[in-house]
């Protein structure tokens, strides 16, 4: 078994990158492979309340998101900077994340076997 | 060493295939071991057996096919992105109703667990694009 660390950098609704990633992500757990997963950038936007994307005809990735507990992917992790930048915090989200300053993201990634740069 | 790639980005929106090319070629060159080349997101658009680029351009499906031919690389582009993308194989396109067969020589479609399967078994794994 490897560990496995999923970077996401991208908003929800980026053409079909979530939705592809989320399948990635939930098949590598399937593969009883350890998974993590960590949100940067524009991506923290993936995790926030009250989206209605079913409005414009799109999916609902946050909730497709809520498929990953279901897998035993529970290892979920946002910096902190990158949230305060957006002006959100953990209360904003749908997701239970930890938040991980920007300080110390290097050496976490140093922690895993596989860094998937999605 | 054992690598696993994936590419993730078309062939005319950048040149990070390119750069994945160039490579592969290189660690095969140095005895290396290439488990398999993963195409996903966008990146399956390089196996598209009909892009016809301009004689004076670098013919991206060619190099591939040549490739996999000359190493007998592994080029595998993901079903489900290549469905949603409109890339198909005979027997997809014949349970689908339609009459395509558009993978170019060299590659095969297969499904994500070919992925993890690789990563798994490299040493490295590396994403371009």
């Amino acid at each position: 078994m490897k560990r496995y660390l999923f970077i996401l950098r991208k908003p929800a609704h980026s053409g079909a990158y979530l939705q592809e990633m989320l399948d990635i992500m939930l098949i590598t757990a399937a593969f009883d492979q350890s998974v993590s997963i960590l949100w940067l950038d524009d991506a923290v936007f993936q995790l926030k309340n009250h989206q209605q994307p079913e409005i414009s005809g799109m999916k609902d990735t946050a909730a497709m998101l809520q498929s990953l507990s279901l897998y035993d992917v529970t290892e979920l992790y946002i910096e902190t900077e990158s949230l305060q930048q957006r002006g959100l915090n953990t209360d904003n989200l749908c997701l239970p994340v930890q938040t991980l300053p920007r300080q110390q993201i290097g050496e976490f990634m140093r922690g895993f076997d596989v860094v998937f740069a999605g | 060493m054992k690598f696993a790639i994936q590419i993730n980005s078309s062939p005319y929106h950048n040149h990070a295939w390119l750069t994945a090319y160039q490579f592969i070629r290189a660690a095969l060159r140095e005895q290396h071991e290439i488990m398999r080349v993963f195409f996903y997101h966008e990146g399956v658009y390089h196996a598209f057996k009909y892009a016809t680029p301009p004689d004076d351009e670098i013919n991206f499906v060619q190099r591939w096919s040549e490739l996999a031919r000359e190493y007998h690389l592994d080029l595998v582009v993901c079903i489900s992105a290549a469905q949603r993308r409109g890339l198909l194989h005979s027997d997809e396109a014949q349970r689908q109703g339609k009459q395509d067969n558009d993978v170019a020589d060299g590659f095969r479609i297969a499904g994500l667990g070919q992925l993890v399967e690789a990563i798994s078994l490299a040493d490295r794994f590396i994403v371009f694009g």
